[in-house]
């Protein structure tokens, strides 16, 4: 058997990171998109909670940090997700071909 | 114990966080990633953040799960999403060359991880450590501004003329 050290959740996050990241990059649908970077924020904050119990277990900062982090996300999904409606509105897609409206 | 838990989390939130790409029907999708939430809340609790775990549910589960799905919902011709980009093998390229970056960087990364014990419940640290002295007090209320400006700025977005 293993044991579980400050190593192993590190890894953990870093596969996920990575499985979002792919996803980000290669989906199609604005909306699993947004998904894909969610796994990566909860990634990130899997690290950071990590790093919080292992390396400052008294002061707590990296769990200050992924709070953070989750208000960061929140603003985030809302103000995504409005943009994927109007673009909707206007193109009747989600796919990311038609959000092209501001390239030059 | 603690190893198998562990180990099942992990298993579980890396098999859904796969589901979530591979998944074509974007609904179910959206269900494996809400499985991923619960999944990451449970290792949180692994690491003794009791009140994050309860964020998590909260927060991910509770709400941005349930806004993404109203955003499928109202999207209606796309529920069976389009196959992958032609950016999948450099993509994925990227992604392991990353993956093996950090992977050796934590490896080799010797931690200095001091014996104090961890705290048994955090709720009340969190809060002295986000409100105390010291603290991050002027963090909050910018955070608080920025979740105000971005509801605002979601609704003047959506609004129809």
């Amino acid at each position: 058997m293993f044991s579980v050290g400050l190593d192993q959740y590190l890894i953990l996050s870093a596969v996920l990171f990575c499985i979002g990241l792919f996803g980000v990059l290669t989906q199609r649908n604005v909306i699993k998109v947004i998904m894909c970077l969610e796994i990566m924020l909860n990634a990130v904050n899997i690290a950071l909670i990590a790093f919080s119990q292992y390396i400052t277990p008294v002061t707590l900062t990296g769990q200050v940090f992924a709070i953070f982090v989750m208000v960061v996300a929140a603003a985030e999904v809302a103000v995504g997700i409005a943009i994927i409606f109007t673009v909707y509105r206007n193109r009747e897609s989600v796919d990311i071909e038609n959000f092209n409206i501001l390239k030059w | 114990m603690l190893e198998i838990a562990f180990a099942l989390l992990a298993i579980t939130a890396v098999a859904s966080a796969v589901a979530v790409i591979v998944v074509r029907d974007i609904f179910r999708a959206a269900l494996c990633l809400i499985l991923l939430f619960m999944t990451v809340a449970g290792v949180y609790l692994l690491l003794h953040a009791d009140f994050l775990a309860i964020v998590q549910i909260l927060v991910y589960v509770g709400a941005i799960s349930i806004l993404i799905i109203v955003a499928i919902m109202l999207t209606r011709d796309a529920r069976q999403g389009p196959p992958l980009g032609n950016l999948k093998y450099p993509a994925a390229v990227v992604g392991i060359l990353l993956l093996g970056v950090v992977v050796f960087g934590i490896i080799n990364t010797a931690f200095v991880i001091p014996d104090n014990a961890p705290l048994q419940e955090t709720v009340k640290p969190l809060g002295k450590a986000l409100f105390g002295d010291s603290g991050y007090l002027l963090t909050m209320e910018i955070a608080v501004v920025m979740l105000l400006s971005a509801i605002l700025g979601a609704i003047a977005v959506i609004r129809e003329k």
